[in-house]
């Protein structure tokens, strides 16, 4: 598409290119060299500041990889659970029963439309007032119960894209050749679902990831951006410990895209299921979290209702 | 049992919400509108510049961003964006960060708009000589942006949400006033059933009235 809206540059749009690529260049450099000045004017281009990450482990072994993990913990634990848990309320929300398909889909539009933030302090507060959790878990606890209960009501409208992108006619022949309902669910529809939703659930795990950065701001959880903050306290050095962190993050997350990406279009290509794939793209729309959105471009269009399945 | 309320300025913290909310949306529908003209432009280093930021913008938690615009850009760099005073300093920070990081979406969804329009538009619109900011301007974006309604709403409702992010750097909003009031009142249910009330007062109209609108301007095909 992108191409489409160009001809071919001629001699005259060469030149009009060439002008505004270096009109654009000097506002970049402008830019650039205003960041810079203003970095080196508050020293913060010493090395003495950088100099920690880029000389001795000490400031890996000691703050970031610690907290690394604790993010990459919190975010594994959070996906395992709300991963069922999603599950089960995308497919009561598809349920024949019309109280079940109410109570689910009460449960899925209240947790979508609350902050996961708000989620996470209550949780804290939950768990310091109804059980014994030791007050140091008590953050951990909270942050998983905040993204568990968020990303279990995202989850559930993926699964439920999901079921529904798969053609009717899946659900008739199970029907016709004699399985009961449960039946239909667990050996038809759940299986081409699951290869159907997987790019989505990949990308969701990106939302999550970038999530439990909240825990350490807000709730003391000691993950990797409340350690960065405790590692700049030590060296002095904010913006470059923000920086380094930020690049970690980028890492992570454009990793998990670039993953759910190529597992879309390897879905795409070796369709073996009958449903639409849904993709990173299809997530935002879901989830409202305008989550990752990957290349939209040529996505079919069996699911173009799932924009519509919000209201 | 929710007597608490007489104490608390709830009102005026969902305003600051609301605020934030808005003065966000407005930025980052102008920058992400920019971002996404660059990225489907002709020149390069703007397409380069445009899908770089994109891609390195959306990968780090909001959290970052605001606060390293508050104790990066604010008291490491002593940046201040012309306000005077602790409050308004962080508010309008917090909103700088917002926009930077809500831009980006606002970006793809608007790329994902664009390709909705079929090629032949875009082809017709050059067929009969027009230029690349007239087939944008005139043609491709008028339609694109009827068909964006939808993503862009749940990019509101997304901005909506992530305004509580602002609570991190001490901005007076929702979820830093619901922080105050649980440790200070020992009504938990209540305190929490008011604030996740305000939240669903905010989100769900936004969806329910944009959505209906986004199936009435869509250019139907």
């Amino acid at each position: 598409m992108t191409s489409v809206l160009y001809d071919a540059p001629g001699p005259r749009a060469k030149r009009r290119n060439v002008l505004y690529t270096a009109a654009f260049l000097v506002v970049l450099a402008a830019l650039l060299w205003w960041v810079y000045s203003a970095l080196s004017d508050k020293g913060q281009l010493d090395w003495a500041l950088w100099k920690p990450f880029f000389s001795g482990s000490e400031a890996y072994t000691t703050y970031i990889w610690p907290g690394l993990q604790k993010t990459l913990e919190a975010a594994a634990l959070a996906m395992v659970i709300a991963l069922p848990l999603g599950a089960v309320l995308g497919i009561a929300r598809l349920s024949d029963h019309a109280w079940v398909r109410v109570i689910a889909a009460v449960l899925v539009e209240f947790f979508r439309a609350i902050p996961v933030l708000v989620l996470m302090i209550f949780g804290l507060a939950l768990f310091a007032q109804y059980t014994d959790v030791s007050s140091d878990d008590r953050p951990f606890y909270a942050v998983v119960t905040g993204l568990v209960l968020y990303n279990a009501s995202v989850l559930a409208e993926i699964v439920r894209a999901g079921i529904l992108s798969l053609p009717k006619g899946q659900s008739e022949a199970a029907l016709a050749i004699g399985l009961r309902k449960g039946q239909l669910m667990r050996l038809v529809l759940l299986p081409q679902s699951v290869t159907v939703m997987l790019p989505a659930i990949v990308s969701q795990l990106v939302v999550i990831v970038k999530d439990t950065a909240l825990g350490g701001a807000v709730l003391t959880f000691p993950e990797l951006l409340a350690s960065a903050n405790t590692m700049s306290g030590y060296y002095g050095n904010f913006i470059a410990s923000l920086t380094v962190v930020a690049v970690i993050y980028v890492l992570i997350n454009f990793s998990l895209t670039s993953f759910a990406h190529w597992l879309e279009g390897r879905l795409r290509r070796g369709k073996k299921s009958t449903g639409a794939v849904l993709g990173a793209q299809d997530v935002a729309h879901i989830a409202g979290t305008a989550a990752t959105g990957a290349d939209p471009a040529g996505h079919p269009s069996g699911i173009g209702d799932i924009n519509g399945t919000k209201k | 049992m929710f007597d608490f309320l007489g104490h608390y300025d709830v009102l005026g913290a969902f305003w600051t919400t609301v605020q934030l909310t808005l003065l966000s949306a407005v930025g980052s529908l102008v920058w992400g509108t920019l971002l996404a003209a660059m990225r489907v432009g002709p020149v390069p280093l703007m397409r380069g510049f445009a899908t770089a930021y994109v891609n390195i913008v959306r990968n780090i938690p909001l959290t970052v961003i605001i606060l390293f615009s508050s104790l990066g850009l604010n008291q490491t760099l002593g940046i201040s964006l012309g306000a005077k005073g602790f409050d308004a300093i962080n508010f309008r920070l917090a909103v700088l960060g917002l926009i930077v990081y809500t831009s980006a979406f606002v970006c793809e969804a608007i790329r994902a708009g664009i390709n909705t329009v079929p090629v032949g538009q875009a082809e017709a619109a050059r067929a009969i000589g027009l230029s690349f900011s007239q087939v944008l301007g005139l043609v491709v974006l008028p339609q694109a942006f009827r068909a964006t309604v939808g993503p862009l709403t749940n990019v509101l409702i997304a901005l909506t949400k992530n305004t509580t992010v602002a609570a991190a750097i001490n901005v007076a909003e929702a979820a830093l006033l619901m922080k105050k009031m649980i440790e200070n009142e020992a009504q938990l249910m209540s305190i929490s059933a008011v604030i996740a009330f305000g939240f669903v007062c905010l989100t769900l109209p936004t969806g329910l009235i944009l959505g209906w609108v986004g199936k009435k301007v869509a250019v139907k095909r």
